[in-house]
């Protein structure tokens, strides 16, 4: 490997997080984008099959991460632990927000058909979902989007991971568009 | 892609553990699932019958947002019993909301279910060690004297809310004194205005004991009351010749 490669692998080795590009970029000011880009593909290639780890774009940035292969092992032996699994009405939450954002509470509550105050506190808490701005209108009410933490558990390189809506069996645009509540 | 259902069909019947949905929307899509009719031509009859049979059974932590769905169901079904003429085009389908929360509720679920499994997915690989502690620095070291301690402690106490003690008073209103007014102005006048009878800077007990006076005067058929628009001061007409009170 180059050196500039090398020079990514300890840092990505370093940081039990997922790094930029522009993050990755402050190791060597110097450097440009494309040699920044050259440098990870040729560390993604060397732990491309004969490692237990792979180096995986999540989150906007890389990280080196397991290789799916051993998580039975390694979660048995308590090394490290499955994360707890989301609830479906946190799922249906985050579903919401994902794609309407930047949205507030009450629309989720009305798409949810039920109060989703709590559920939002917990989100947040869990740094899954921020205040992004505030809406216009009454009380101006907070508005609610995804954060790269909510990326990370969903293993997305970014939003435009996410399914389209035309994607999905259902549609959701009914035949008559004109009562969206916006 | 198949449509993925939290239909559990329960060997016995309808068996259903409401803990097991999410919300009433959550519960009306299993039973149109489960029924195997067209959702965009619901069969609202029979839907909201079974949503209630199956809310009937309910434990009512969350019954306010399901007894609003089951009210709103009955409403559409009284609304799909009104008559409507022959090529009215006025018609406007009352599932028609319904069905458009349906809808965008089920894609909602295909999302939810697209989520859990790239969540499970991400779940299998692991990153390095643990997450670094979060960088606020800790709190520095406590370090108080006697006094500040004893400062604290009083801040709290002075805190503590003293006992609420209410004292009753009777409501000194004078209905008889304002009847009395009233009958004076009657005497003088066939219709005046509300600011007549209370004049300018009345109490609340003033205002309150004119307006029950108005009212039982109003019963009596002595007077009748007018408001013009609303807000607006109520304007008290002479109804009747005088009966001997």
């Amino acid at each position: 490997m180059s050196p500039l490669a090398k020079l990514l692998e300890a840092a990505l080795f370093a940081a039990s997080r997922p790094l930029t590009l522009e993050e990755l970029a402050s190791l060597e000011p110097e450097t440009g984008e494309a040699a920044l880009r050259a440098a990870l593909t040729e560390v993604h290639a060397t732990y491309s099959d004969d490692h237990g780890v792979e180096l995986a774009e999540i989150a906007e940035g890389w990280q080196f991460l397991t290789r799916r292969e051993y998580a039975e092992a390694i979660d048995r032996a308590q090394f490290a632990l499955r994360p707890r699994r989301l609830s479906p009405a946190a799922l249906e939450t985050l579903a919401i927000i994902a794609y309407r954002q930047p949205v507030g509470r009450l629309e989720v509550d009305e798409i949810r058909g039920v109060d989703s105050g709590a559920v939002i506190d917990k989100l947040l808490e869990r740094g899954l979902v921020e205040v992004v701005t505030r809406g216009e209108g009454l009380g101006r009410p907070l508005l609610y989007g995804t954060t790269p933490q909510f990326l990370e558990i969903l293993g997305l390189k970014d939003l435009e991971e996410l399914p389209r809506l035309e994607e999905l069996s259902v549609a959701l645009r009914p035949p008559t568009p004109a009562e969206e509540p916006e | 892609m198949t449509t993925p259902s939290p239909v559990m069909r329960d060997q016995s019947g309808f068996v259903i553990e409401l803990e097991q949905f999410s919300g009433p929307l959550d519960l009306l899509l299993h039973l149109i699932h489960e029924e195997e009719v067209d959702i965009t031509d619901l069969p609202i009859s029979k839907i909201a019958d079974q949503f209630l049979a199956v809310i009937r059974d309910l434990a009512l932590n969350q019954a306010a947002d399901y007894l609003e769905m089951a009210a709103r169901l009955l409403r559409i079904k009284a609304q799909m019993l009104l008559p409507r003429r022959l090529g009215d085009d006025e018609w406007e389908d009352p599932r028609a909301e319904l069905v458009r929360r349906l809808l965008e509720y089920q894609q909602i679920r295909e999302l939810v279910d697209w989520l859990a499994r790239a969540a499970a997915v991400r779940a299998e690989r692991f990153g390095r060690g643990y997450e670094a502690p979060p960088p606020d620095a800790p709190p520095a070291p406590l370090q108080i004297d006697l006094n500040d301690l004893l400062a604290a402690a009083e801040r709290v106490i002075a805190l503590i809310p003293e006992p609420m003690l209410h004292r009753v008073v009777p409501r000194p209103l004078n209905v008889e004194g304002a009847t009395a007014k009233i009958y004076a102005l009657l005497d003088e006048r066939e219709t005046f205005g509300w600011l007549d009878v209370v004049g300018p800077g009345a109490s609340i007990v003033d205002v309150l004991s004119a307006f029950i006076a108005l009212l039982e005067l109003a019963k009596r058929g002595t007077v009748s009351l007018a408001q013009p628009e609303p807000f607006a001061p109520m304007v008290i007409r002479r109804e009747s010749p005088r009966e001997a009170a």
